[in-house]
């Protein structure tokens, strides 16, 4: 992440205790959004209506790469109805600046020319002009008549020709900066960044070596998927505030942006955070927000602005499309002495892909003396790409492990007992920087490696494979607020987006064990930009394992009040009395004999004593606490189509400890899932004009239900030592795995390495056919 | 979009008539699967709709003879509730099991999969295997056409403006007869075929091959009725050799295309494959009657 890690930051010690709640299984009816979102009253961005509300639309250029020389919108102002227009003229220029936003980071120049096209269109999809009208179809029929003045240029979509030297120029100003380039470059280039890190020597590793595998991997962009299209609410004020009601992970961080891009004050700004409907990371940029506002503005009226799947598809950010390059070496019994990788991320049409990310993840599950690590950052003619899941890990990790399978087979290993001999444990030396603390990786191993999954017999065509994946769990400003009410029930407000819908629960689950009282006695929600301090989005796996450190700080401060009122009531100090099964008590015999009192007790004095009982935090929580799986797949392979079907699939992942086991495992199967539809099935696909051809569900293949089988879940518990509660992040690492996995299992099964994603039929079938006659001259 | 005018008349004269006088673009609307989706991706913007489930005609499956015939409207899964249906035309019924989900199935028709004129529409090519004859009305009357006939090219048909299909004729079954369709999708649901291939056969007494029809989806501009790969099978045992040159033939008879959803040699191999395994199924069905 980049970020120094700040001696402020909090850390609270993991407390080994026996717990009542934590750790249990509530019944899924209490859920706290459950019954809302079976319902259908779970309020999702695009449910939010203001009086007088317009409805606004978006026109996108058609053309992957164009000169934008003028825009007339004057025949659209003149069409009844249409109320308000924007263009590029509408909003601020903006210097570079970069902030953080969610895992990427993003550079407020490039922000404002993604959300609205300025000297170029640099995408299919990208925006051009806005209109804002009584009715949806006032705003189609407005944006027929809005004329665009393109000059269409060449255009470079796949990444490996957006890097060659006389490929068409995105960027007028761009020259690669980074590692290891001198002296600065005075050729304009696609290739935004070159990163490099190193551990030991590369090529003295090599020598080492008895068996060298090399593998090119080629990935296709994939888009998170969530099943809700971005929609925003806005609402400009004649008071020069706005209040926006929107889809995002991070509402905080959205005012933020707003307020950068409109050049207003941050307080001016509501963000109303709405139920979320799937992000994965793709909900962490403004796109509407900004739009709808100015819209709103000029019109004087509320703007409601819904994308379509279309819209959702060609100019969202998907994750980066990839080339990857491993080589590594091991010695004859299974040593690694060497391994290097060069990755190539589409970063889309602005710079600022997951490399960053993704290169700290490349070999972090392996202790290694002799690393080597090249990336380079792309800009092509695509959306800017977004975080998705673990960003940009599953695809060096398809690269990486498997090279590790291929080593294996080498050394004639069981894949699983290569892993064990090279794993990381606490202490290895990574190769981006700090050494690894306590951490379960080898634990995943054995579990997987013990588990009856791997006694199952495989019939012919059928194969087993085996992948790893490592995720961190970042930290960062989180504040949380609990009320106390009258009948000694709690409240509970958080800032981090519940994106999963599990951390309303999970965090009910730790102020119950905290307070002594029972689950279904805490309300939790999410509060917005008004109701409590900044709070980071819910990335990077942090959400319950971030969030809860400021629950819980925020319940024990609630509980010291809690305790100085019954200490004012007995006449003794507050550090006289404790906390205890939901009850303040004397800390001993000596304070005096006093009757335990609860928490409705408590409360009915509280106003006598001081005032409502309630408690906060504001902190910024250190990293830490990364997470490690292993995933076992089976897969049958059909010679004569191509089909890869999934048999069984089996997750072994270390939760540091479980607050909510059964949404754990619904993580670890949702990211699993997602892993597999992007091994198998899901790319984005371009036309030879640059146009996206698949931008929806039906040709874009996310799995369906019946594509894949029950999957096992098991939770290693390898506590988070900084964590009073064990807690590591979860939510990333499950999607990390699957498209190597696959990929060896496919290899089992018939013989085949596919390293080119998806791994669909048709490049199935083709590789299968490649290798029968060479089968055959064997 | 904004002057759009619904209709639903009750009988076949007042829909003709309607769907003539009409100058803009009129669309008829069985269960709507494809014209509400279109509408809604502004891929057509119909000034006039002709909802035709009121039309008795459309929506009844009856015995006529020995022979079935059902209306163009009736919908997918009140097919699937026909038992008898199901037992004498199972291939025909493996297409429309594969329309969509349960819920698009509670809507979507064998007239409107076929008038959406989609290569690649899952109840096509085992009606056309099946020999199915759609009745056809319209301001100058009425005409049989075979399926096979029906479709021209990518969306368009061979239907004249005012043009209604009323419903499906089905030849009586000889005994020892099976039908059976297969389509290839990456997906197991919810997803359109890169190829499909239907086949319907009969047997004699010993087992041999009298007649059979085997139909392709998703590998030529239309739905294809492929008279040779039938030829391989009639009067053979279907053995090995007789599927080999089914398979043949079926590959030799595409005409597809690259795109999204598959590459000709992807479509062309798996064609041959889908046609053997098609056929398989054929036999077994024809040999449990
Ligand atoms: C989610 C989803 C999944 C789908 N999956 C599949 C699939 O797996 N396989 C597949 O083949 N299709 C699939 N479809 C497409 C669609 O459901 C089928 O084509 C369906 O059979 C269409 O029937 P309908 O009654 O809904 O037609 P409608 O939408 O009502 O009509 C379709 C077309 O036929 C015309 N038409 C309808 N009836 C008549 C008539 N009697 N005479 C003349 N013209 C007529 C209409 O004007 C229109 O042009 C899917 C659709 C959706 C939305």
């Amino acid at each position: 992440m980049g970020m120094k890690p700040s001696p402020y930051a909090t850390k609270i010690p993991y407390e080994e205790k026996d717990n009542k709640v934590v750790g249990g299984r509530p019944d899924p009816k209490n859920r706290s959004d459950a019954i809302d979102k079976v319902t259908g009253r779970a309020r999702y961005a695009a449910d939010y209506n203001l009086p007088g509300q317009l409805i606004g639309k978006v026109l996108r250029s058609p053309h992957a790469h164009a000169v934008i020389k003028s825009i007339d919108t004057s025949e659209a102002e003149k069409l009844p109805g249409v109320k308000a227009v924007v263009t590029r003229d509408d909003f601020p220029d903006m210097e570079v600046e970069h902030a953080a936003s969610g895992e990427l980071m993003v550079n407020f120049r490039d922000v404002t020319r993604n959300m609205m096209a300025r000297e170029k269109a640099l995408y299919d999809g990208h925006p051009v002009a806005a209109v804002a009208a009584l009715s949806e179809s006032i705003a189609k029929e407005a944006m027929k008549l809005i004329k665009v003045d393109y000059e269409v240029l060449p255009h470079v979509i796949d990444v490996r020709d957006a890097m060659k030297d006389d490929a068409p120029l995105l960027h007028e100003d761009l020259f690669t900066k980074g590692a290891g380039i001198e002296p600065d470059p005075s050729k304009k280039s696609n290739i935004a960044t070159r990163m490099e890190s190193k551990l030991g020597d590369i090529e003295e590793g090599f020598e080492q070596a008895d068996f060298i595998v090399e593998h090119e991997s080629n990935t296709k962009a994939a888009h998170q998927g969530y099943i809700e299209p971005q929609a925003s609410v806005a609402n400009f004020t004649e008071g020069g505030t706005i209040e926006v009601y929107t889809g995002t992970q991070g509402h905080h961080v959205f005012r933020a942006q707003i307020a950068k891009l409109l050049k207003m004050d941050i307080s001016n700004i509501k963000v109303v955070p709405a139920e979320l409907g799937g992000g994965f990371g793709g909900k962490n940029n403004v796109y509407l927000e900004p739009l709808a506002a100015q819209l709103s503005r000029k019109a004087n009226r509320p703007v409601k602005m819904v994308m379509t799947r279309d819209e959702v598809f060609r100019a969202t950010g998907p994750t980066s499309g990839t080339n990857c390059k491993v080589k590594m070496g091991c010695t004859r019994d299974g040593r690694i002495t060497a391994a290097q990788a060069e990755l190539n991320y589409q970063a889309g049409a602005f710079p600022g892909s997951s490399l960053p990310l993704a290169s700290i993840t490349v070999f972090t599950r392996y202790d290694l003396e002799n690393v080597l690590v090249v990336g380079h950052d792309v800009v092509c003619n695509r959306p800017k790409v977004a975080a998705y899941r673990a960003p940009g890990a599953p695809m060096i990790a398809f690269a990486v492990e498997t090279a590790i399978d291929d080593l294996a087979r080498q050394c004639g290993m069981d894949p699983i007992d290569f892993r064990l001999r090279n794993a990381a444990k606490q202490g290895t030396q990574t190769h981006f920087g700090p050494p690894l603390g306590q951490i379960g990786y080898i634990e995943t191993l054995e579990a997987a490696k013990a588990s009856p999954h791997m006694k199952e017999p495989l019939g012919p065509n059928q194969g087993r494979g085996i992948a790893s994946g490592f995720w961190f769990t970042i930290g960062n400003d989180t504040s949380a607020t609990i009320n106390i009410t009258e009948d000694g029930t709690a409240s509970l407000i958080f800032g981090t987006v519940d994106v999963t819908g599990g951390m309303r629960s999970a965090f009910a689950m730790i102020v119950a064990e905290e307070l002594g009282i029972p689950f279904e006695k805490v309300r939790t929600q999410v509060g917005d930009t008004s109701a409590l301090g900044f709070n980071f989005m819910t990335a990077g796996s942090r959400g319950t394992a971030a969030g809860s450190m400021a629950v819980v700080k925020a319940t024990r401060d609630a509980i010291h009040r809690a305790c100085e009122i019954a200490a004012r009531k007995w006449e003794v100090e507050t550090d006289q009395v404790v906390w205890e099964n939901g009850h303040a008590r004397p800390a001993s015999a000596n304070v005096g004999d006093f009757e335990p009192m609860s928490l409705a007790q408590l409360c009915r004095e509280a106003t006598w004593f001081g005032g409502t009982i309630a408690g906060h935090a504001e902190i910024n929580v250190a990293m830490g606490g990364p997470g490690f799986g292993t995933h076992l797949v089976d897969v049958e392979v059909d010679r004569q189509t191509g089909l890869v079907k999934v048999l069984r699939y089996s997750i072994f992942q270390d939760a540091g400890k479980a607050v909510y086991p059964a949404f754990i495992e619904g993580q670890f199967q949702g990211g699993a899932v997602q892993g597999i539809g992007m091994a198998l099935n899901e790319e984005y696909i371009y036309s030879d004009k640059g146009t996206l051809e698949n931008p929806g569900f039906l040709d874009y293949r996310v799995p369906v239900a019946s594509d894949v089988p029950m999957i096992d879940t098991h939770i290693v518990e390898v506590p988070n030592p900084d964590h009073p509660y064990g807690v590591r992040g979860i939510g990333e690492v499950p999607i990390i795995p699957p498209l190597a996995a696959i990929s060896n299992a496919i290899y089992d099964a018939a013989g085949v390495r596919l390293l080119d994603h998806p791994m669909s039929p048709p490049k199935v079938l083709k590789a299968l056919d490649e290798a029968a006659p060479a089968e055959a001259a064997e | 979009m904004q002057n759009l005018r619904y209709e639903a008349p009750e009988t076949l004269a007042d829909a003709t008539a309607l769907l003539s006088a009409e100058d803009g673009v009129a669309r008829i609307l069985a269960g709507g699967t494809d014209v509400i989706v279109q509408m809604h991706s502004d891929l057509i913007e119909p000034d006039l709709i002709v909802d035709v489930k009121n039309i008795p005609e459309l929506t009844e499956i009856a015995k006529e003879g020995g022979a079935y015939r059902f209306g163009a409207a009736v919908s997918g899964k009140t097919l699937m509730l026909h038992e008898d249906f199901n037992k004498t035309w199972p291939g025909i019924m493996d297409g429309v099991q594969l329309l969509g989900s349960l819920q698009v199935r509670g809507r979507a028709s064998v007239g409107g999969n076929l008038c959406n004129a989609s290569p690649a529409a899952d109840s096509v090519p085992p009606m056309i295997a099946a020999g199915a004859v759609a009745s056809v009305i319209g301001p100058n009357g009425a005409r049989d056409i075979p399926v096979e006939d029906i479709v021209t090219g990518p969306g368009r048909t061979c239907l004249e403006k005012g043009e209604i299909v009323v419903s499906f004729l089905l030849p009586e079954r000889p005994p020892r007869s099976g039908d059976a369709y297969l389509r290839f999708t990456p997906r197991t649901e919810m997803d359109i075929a890169v190829v499909g291939a239907g086949v319907n056969l009969t047997l004699d007494g010993g087992g041999a091959c009298t007649a059979a029809r085997v139909a392709l989806g998703a590998v030529a501009p239309t739905p294809l009725l492929v008279a040779e790969a039938a030829d391989a099978l009639i009067g053979t045992k279907v053995d090995d050799a007789a599927m080999e040159a089914l398979a043949a033939a079926a590959r030799a008879a595409c005409n597809p295309i690259d795109d999204k959803r598959g590459t000709i040699e992807f479509r062309t191999k798996v064609a041959g494959v889908l046609a053997r395994r098609a056929a398989a199924i054929a036999l077994e069905r024809a040999g449990a009657n």
